[in-house]
């Protein structure tokens, strides 16, 4: 099949490649551009597993071309620590609030949230929820997904975070 | 002493052992997107198969062209049946007993059974090539209700099996019948019925359903042919017996068979078992001499590696007008689709159903499953469930509530009335199980009190009366459960997969500067075990959990050990840990001994040292210990600080729990809206408290999905519906109800440290409360038994079949 030319930034890094026109850019991220962080669970666009900001906006990488992609600015999971290691609130707040069990769904989940704190920083727990309802959790049941991301969006403001309670 | 030595309550601490909500050590790698799994793999020269599949549920094959596939540039291979056939590979065995195809022969049994495996350079290539592969097929008839699948002209389904009555679990009454087992006194049973003042008897259906972790089924497989050795990554729960089953298989010896679980995303029983792509993938890999990539999509997960449940349990309780409990009887009609996969101890055809008797003093009892063969994918698994628990906690769960509703009880007075009492552990169950531990009145109490049981009821009353004067359309459901489980399989001498014990290990290998690498038999998907484990050596040992490295899941490295599923981990393998960790703890004592020039008698333990005896400033901790170990030890002691554990559990661990639900219905809409859930679990020690209760939020969500919506179902046709997620229910976070969890503790008494084991306690004990949520609203309106899933469109139809909508 012919191939087309695309170019893209991705975490801060150009990126240029021959790909098959029909090329996800999950596909182009994980197998081209060697970040296997964002996932593939679904493939219908449902569980929100391979999401990514695209031009700081949250798509789930499985349902855009690669070629759709050209010439855009991509943020990766493995792009949101710090170029010296610290890690961005968001992951520390997963920790923290054990928001994550097997792994699978949360660079997805992770980027969704930072797209969603950026939209609104300061999200009730039903907007989190609504925020995040287009990512698939098998493990967590979201409880511990919604502190998690209250947690980063009071570290990002710079207020204590205070656990409502259950 | 001085004001700077650490009090004994700061040297625990800065452990992190038993008991401390401890941050996951998996986390620092899964939050930036360098967790590692099977499809991040990426090997030089690797090819990707992918399958033709069937698109008849029953149908003879009358040809396979593959030629236009092969001409397809980038296509590699095309294997069916014929190429596997002088293998002997074209059926594979499985872990109950039946063979199941891995390509069709001759016949397909079911939609989306696997025909061919193509192999590609890449994905898109492959995926391309299954659509030029050519199935010329001849419908035959079909049986997908289990109920006409011992019809005398039923179809026959497996012409391969058609003539041996004598199956795996003894005869067959039909050619399309698996087995018949029996548990229990059916003579003493009878006769209580016969004579019985107050007896129910109810169908109820667990529907079947779908584990459906996000990560779906998945392999490399990479032949050295200049070594002769076999590597396969998958997604293995259990990956100790897969290299056991590959050797077998393959004939390949088993120590130049390497089989390695990375990281694995979910796995809720579906990866215990082995599947045709694993098999296909080594095979081409075996024949090609490169490695070969398969990876399930969504669709065939759903659709053909492992259903779970489809028991349908026609349950009958005997009691006295006052609500004594005096035996139960039980058949189940299980369906198993095409082939005979369940995954339960090679023994078990129905796993350990006859836990069915739950949490209650019933003297008598007998359960009877016959199980069929139907056009559908095979399976069976234990989806987060020891075997069949679930189903069989469902089925006592709800004829509790139906006969309560029978003798006009309230459901909790009449579990309190029949509960086990405390002073009965260990008790013998009337179908032969040893329950350990437990001390049931007093959760269920804990838990009444927690949601102010007594309010709640008065709250429905008054919503009835109001319903009945047509003040509101909203219903309130009160859902009750409490659960016995059975987990940790098990004692080997009467659990085995295979022909294996059903043991499980640790290894553990303190370094001289004092931290430790452990190695355990078990594969974590998601629980956590690289933290926990941890916190039991650091307990044991002394030595703080961030210096100590677990490791799981690589057969090279690794002690065997059968695996996670069946609640087993913290149960087998975690008795393992603490086991090993105390053979080491007594070569310390004997190093601490010759160090501080006393007899090993003399020294005893404290926290993260041994100290002499009444001079607690003698003292020589862990760390001094692991270094003497190798440069300076007692005259003739072997050097090195290390034991593994092979530990064969006496018993099973029996975790319990009392669940409360709240919900309101609108018979209008049917749409049911949980306003509160409430669990208190009791799995004895609490190791990591943070994961028990993620652990718990987690299988309530699966129990929420189950009971609410979740659904594999088929066509007249035999046409699998909802394989996929638009149709399959998995809730989102707007879906998800809000979790409340308790407990108590009530430790095992046979585990080395406690511990029973808690993954799948919510899901076993959250499906029935939900259901008995349900049919708690409606049951003031008589609306007898309503089958699960509960979703809306079915809760309109059971207000519109009361007439509701009038």
């Amino acid at each position: 099949m012919s191939r087309v030319p695309v170019k893209m930034t991705i975490n801060g890094r150009a990126v240029e490649a021959l790909i098959e026109p029909r090329t996800l850019l999950i596909h182009f991220l994980r197998e081209q551009a060697g970040l296997t962080g964002a996932h593939i669970g679904c493939d219908t666009s449902h569980c929100g597993a391979c999401t990514v900001d695209l031009n700081a906006m949250s798509v789930k990488s499985c349902t855009v071309f690669a070629i759709q992609a050209n010439g855009a600015e991509i943020v990766t999971i493995e792009g949101m620590a710090a170029a010296d290691g610290t890690l961005h609130a968001l992951q520390d707040g997963f920790r923290q609030m054990h928001g994550l069990q097997c792994g699978y769904c949360t660079p997805g989940m992770i980027m969704r949230a930072h797209s969603l704190l950026k939209e609104n920083p300061n999200p009730s727990e039903d907007e989190i929820r609504i925020g995040i309802s287009g990512n698939l959790c098998r493990c967590t049941g979201y409880q511990n997904i919604v502190k998690s991301i209250q947690y980063a969006a009071a570290k990002i403001n710079g207020v204590p975070y205070q656990e409502a309670a259950e | 002493m001085n004001d700077m030595t650490p009090t004994q309550a700061e040297r625990t601490g800065k452990l992190e052992g038993l008991g401390c909500r401890r941050k996951r050590t998996e986390d620092i790698r899964f939050t930036q997107g360098r967790g590692n799994y099977v499809d991040d793999l990426k090997l030089p020269g690797m090819l990707f198969g992918d399958f033709v599949r069937s698109s008849h549920p029953h149908a003879r094959i009358k040809s396979i062209d593959t030629s236009k596939a092969l001409a397809l540039p980038g296509v590699k291979a095309v294997l069916t049946a014929a190429d596997l056939k002088p293998l002997k590979l074209h059926y594979m065995p499985t872990l109950a007993g039946d063979v199941a195809a891995v390509l069709a022969d001759d016949k397909v049994l079911f939609q989306n059974q696997e025909i061919a495996f193509v192999v590609a350079e890449d994905r898109y290539i492959a995926a391309d090539a299954t659509e030029l592969v050519e199935v010329e097929y001849e419908a035959l008839p079909v049986v997908v209700d289990p109920f006409q699948a011992m019809a005398p002209d039923a179809p026959v389904l497996r012409e391969d099996i058609k003539d041996k009555m004598d199956g795996a679990h003894g005869p067959r009454k039909h050619p399309n019948h698996i087995f018949n087992w029996q548990v229990g006194d059916k003579q003493g049973t009878d006769a209580v019925f016969d004579t019985a003042e107050v007896t129910t008897k109810d169908l109820f259906v667990y529907h079947r359903t779908h584990p459906s972790p996000l990560e779906t089924c998945q392999c490399v497989a990479s032949m050295d042919k200049i070594k002769g050795e076999l590597t396969v990554w998958g997604t293995f729960q259990a990956p100790h017996v897969i290299r056991t089953v590959v050797s077998i298989l393959s004939g390949i010896a088993e120590h130049k068979v390497h089989v390695i679980a990375p990281d694995i995303g979910g796995g809720f029983g579906n990866k215990v078992g082995v599947y045709p792509g694993y098999v296909c993938a080594i095979v081409a890999s075996i024949v090609l001499g490169v490695p070969v990539k398969w990876v399930e999509d969504r669709m065939e997960n759903l659709s053909t590696t492992s259903f779970a449940r489809d028991y349908h349990m026609t349950t009958e309780l005997a009691a006295t007008k006052d609500g004594k409990i005096l035996a139960m009887r039980i058949h189940v009609l299980a369906d198993h689709g095409a082939f005979d996969a369940c995954a339960d101890p090679s023994r078990w055809p129905a796993g350990f159903m006859n836990i069915c008797t739950g949490s209650y003093d019933i003297p008598v009892a007998h359960l009877e499953v016959d199980g069929v063969y139907t056009n559908k994918a095979s399976g069976g698994v234990a989806y987060r469930c020891s075997f069949r628990v679930t189903e069989a906690v469902y089925s006592i769960e709800r004829a509790i509530e139906v006969l309560a509703h029978k003798l006009g009880m309230d459901s909790v007075d009449l579990r309190m009335k029949n509960f086990i009492k405390a002073e009965q552990f260990p008790y013998h169950s009337a179908l032969g199980w040893e329950y350990d531990s437990g001390n049931y009145h007093v959760a269920m109490q804990k838990a009444m009190d927690a949601v102010g049981y007594p309010a709640l009821r008065a709250e429905q009353k008054t919503r009835q009366e109001a319903f009945r004067r047509g003040e509101t359309r909203q219903l309130l459901g009160i859902g009750v459960s409490f659960f016995t489980e059975i987990v940790g399989a098990g004692p080997s001498r009467n659990c085995d997969i295979l022909g294996v014990g059903m043991f499980d290990s640790a290894e553990i290998r303190i370094h001289p500067t004092g931290s430790i690498v452990a190695r355990m038999g078990t594969k974590s998907q998601g629980q956590g075990h690289e933290t926990t484990y941890a916190q039991i050596i650091a307990t044991e040992l002394g030595i703080p959990a961030d210096d100590i490295t677990v490791e799981e899941g690589n057969t090279d490295t690794a002690p065997y050990g059968l695996g996670t599923y069946g609640s087993r981990s913290t149960p087998v393998a975690g008795a393992a840990t603490a086991m090993a960790a105390r053979k080491i703890r007594a070569k310390a004592q004997m190093i601490a001994a010759h160090l501080l020039e006393v007899s090993e008698y003399d020294v005893e333990w404290d926290i993260d040292r041994f100290k002499v005896k009444g001079l607690p400033e003698k003292f020589k901790t862990m760390k001094e210990i692991a270094w003497a170990a190798y440069n300076n030890l007692p005259p003739g002691m072997e050097p090195g600080l290390e034991a593994v554990n092979y530990y064969d559990p006496p018993n099973m661990t029996y975790p319990f729990g009392a669940y409360f639900c709240v919900m309101d219905i609108d018979v209008d809409t049917g749409v049911a809206k949980t306003r509160r859930f409430y669990a208190l679990d009791d799995c004895g020690t609490r190791i990591n408290p943070m994961i028990i209760e993620g652990q718990v939020h987690g299988g309530l969500t699966e129990a929420f999905a189950v009971a609410m919506g979740q659904e594999i179902t088929y066509d007249a046709q035999g046409n699998v519906m909802g394989a996929s997620f638009m149709d399959f229910f998995l809730p989102t976070a707007v879906e998800t109800p809000k979790w409340e969890t308790d407990f108590t503790v009530t430790p095992s008494p046979h585990h080395p440290i406690g511990a029973k084991g808690v993954g799948e306690s919510p899901h076993v004990g959250g499906v029935p409360c939900f259901s008995n949520a349900v049919n708690d609203a409606f049951a003031f309106l008589e609306a007898g038994h309503i089958p699960m899933p509960h979703h809306a469109w079915r809760l309109w139809k059971v207000a519109d079949g009361l007439g509701l909508h009038a």
